[in-house]
């Protein structure tokens, strides 16, 4: 039978051996955007200028849940820590619970609207520089302002690498190998930490995705989530107003044995053939 | 006091191997029609393009060639250190961009070096150039944002088809452009890209299929029909998930967007997060089975019917069509 400390030597001995291969123990920070869930219906309001949260379901951004998952991968395989971070007001706060729910083990909130995506990557500056994350994984995009900014700028601004649209990525010790998707293929490129990610699906597959269990939210009400108030900074740019698509017309069918109608229609009014 | 050059709108032009590509002429006439609206002309930067000259059909007067081997491949701190060079050197107040992969990763870093607001998936010319103002698409195409750029130099990120080319009577000159150029820490292995196929991004025609396809076994006759139309093959995300298609081929909200001139939907029901990713194509076709489907409430036209009865016959349509205009 095993002692006390022999299972504790045994432990030690064991993670030393997953560091050796590893290197070093990477820091983490996966950027967290909490935006309406995709089914939700966009509307606006005060004269279209504000976006109706009401009734609006919030998730985390799905391409930064596949990256959030991909460091899960890391943490648990090659040893990493892994923290998430929002910069947002407290209504997002139970997006960075659930971020924790899924195995992230601190949560950081940056206590500031986000304005644009310059003003964002300037707060998450000051984390990263502060926390001295070696890998920051962010998705390439939001599904609501759709901007594809944030993770460049930020690399910009701490002059870290940069690899976007992001769908493999894999790092040994201070090296890392990642494919991006191009228009028409993908393209595969080696760099190394300090590192910033654009991730999107591909990064892990859907069915990868955690769903957080009973242990997980609990556990996540005791992990850190701490509340940062933002660096100085002003947004570059500024939403005068919304609209929505104009109202589309009835759809005009075509009888499917005449199919002969709709190559005339597509040519001679729709003019796309 | 040393007087400032012309303001120039500086655009960034691609090319693939040597030929200028086909948004790069859109991004042209899109700047053209801004520079006109300040009262000033175009420049474009083009990189290892053959060709240059043919910009100024488009409204460039000027080109700034780079010609440089070993920057042959695209690497996003490097093009971008090279628009910030060109845009300061001409002291442009504008700078426009398309839409494509390339473009929109080196964006945001070249925003950051020139301190310049950025905003993409842009769909028209500035409603004012002062206060600068953008109408562009957000919400994944849910919805438009008309935004206003407050810095003093701006970027554009315009998206692809939502200007179209407008040819101009100019010429341009071509001067040969060779600024510094900084390292880069990340280096192109390999490339993975089928040369025969169009990209979705570059697509006028996309053809989407989804599982009413019933399997990866039935793409033949999608494929078929994309080569017929010179199109683009997409998928539904359940077509993606189920592994019968790449995800590369995947469309909607967490997938590609899609802005072509025509998107054919086989077998797709039209799920909201399907219908925002395309919802900036301009001509929906919807072939369905059930006439419920959401799709025929944002299609522009629709066949009810067995996609294994309909497709075969567009395509012998098409032929036919083909043939008698060709």
């Amino acid at each position: 039978m095993h002692s006390k400390i022999q299972i504790i030597i045994f432990i030690f001995v064991h993670k030393k051996k997953t560091f050796k291969v590893n290197h070093f123990y990477m820091k983490i920070l996966v950027c967290i955007s909490h935006v309406p869930d995709t089914t939700s219906k966009i509307n606006f309001t005060d004269n279209d200028t504000k976006f109706d949260t009401n009734g609006v379901q919030y998730v985390i951004n799905p391409n930064d849940e596949f990256g959030l998952t991909r460091a899960m991968w890391f943490k648990e395989k090659q040893g990493a820590s892994v923290d998430v971070v929002n910069v947002g007001g407290p209504e997002t706060e139970p997006t960075l619970r659930k971020a924790l729910a899924i195995g992230a083990d601190s949560a950081i909130r940056v206590n500031t609207p986000a304005t644009d995506g310059y003003a964002v990557a300037k707060q998450l500056a000051k984390v990263v520089n502060d926390g001295g994350y070696d890998l920051v994984i962010a998705g390439r995009e939001s599904i609501d302002y759709n901007g594809n900014m944030v993770p460049g700028m930020l690399a910009a601004m701490i002059d870290a690498n940069f690899v976007t649209n992001c769908i493999s990525l894999e790092v040994d010790g201070t090296s890392a190998k990642a494919t991006r998707e191009i228009d028409g293929g993908k393209e595969t490129v080696s760099t190394s930490l300090p590192l910033v990610i654009g991730g999107q699906k591909g990064l892990v597959e859907e069915s990868d995705l955690r769903i957080p269990n009973m242990r997980g939210i609990m556990m996540a009400r005791k992990k850190p989530l701490s509340v940062v108030e933002p660096t100085e900074t002003n947004a570059e740019t500024n939403v005068v107003s919304f609209e929505k698509p104009a109202p589309k017309g009835a759809v005009k069918l075509v009888d499917a044995d005449n199919i002969d109608e709709l190559v005339s229609l597509l040519h001679n009014e729709a003019k796309v053939i | 006091m040393k007087k400032l050059k012309v303001m120039s709108i500086l655009v960034y032009t691609e090319s693939e191997n040597g030929k200028l590509k086909k948004a790069a002429l859109e991004v042209v006439s899109y700047a053209k029609a801004v520079a006109d609206q300040m009262g000033t002309s175009v420049t474009a930067v083009a990189v290892n393009a053959d060709n240059a000259e043919t910009l100024g059909n488009y409204g460039a007067s000027k080109v700034l060639l780079v010609k440089d081997e070993s920057i042959q491949a695209f690497n996003a701190k490097k093009y971008a250190a090279i628009l910030e060079s060109a845009a300061k050197n001409e002291g442009a107040k504008v700078v426009v961009v398309s839409a494509s992969a390339n473009s929109k990763y080196l964006a945001p870093l070249l925003a950051v070096g020139l301190g310049a607001g950025y905003v993409s998936n842009v769909v028209a010319a500035p409603s004012s150039v002062s206060p600068f103002t953008v109408k562009h698409s957000t919400f994944t195409n849910k919805a438009f944002a008309n935004t206003e750029i407050t810095t003093d130099v701006k970027i554009v990120g315009l998206s692809n088809n939502s200007f179209g080319l407008v040819e101009s009577d100019g010429s341009a000159s071509v001067e040969d452009f060779s600024p510094s150029v900084p390292e880069s820490g990340v280096t192109v292995e390999s490339v993975d890209k089928a040369t025969d196929k169009v990209s979705i991004a570059d697509a006028e025609i996309v053809v989407s299929g989804g599982r009413g396809l019933k399997g990866p076994e039935n793409w033949g006759m999608v494929e078929e029909l994309a080569e017929v139309l010179g199109a683009a093959t997409a998928c539904s995300k359940p077509v993606s998930d189920l592994g019968w298609r790449p995800h590369s081929e995947h469309v909607g909200q967490t997938g590609k967007p899609v802005a072509s001139n025509l998107y054919i939907a086989i077998g797709i029901s039209g799920a909201i997060q399907h219908l925002a990713g395309i919802n900036s194509s301009k001509v929906k076709v919807v072939i369905n089975t059930d006439p419920e489907a959401p799709f025929f409430k944002a299609a522009d036209y629709g066949v009810v019917g067995d996609a294994f009865e309909v497709v075969p016959k567009l395509i012998e349509k098409l032929k036919a069509f083909k043939a008698a205009n060709a």
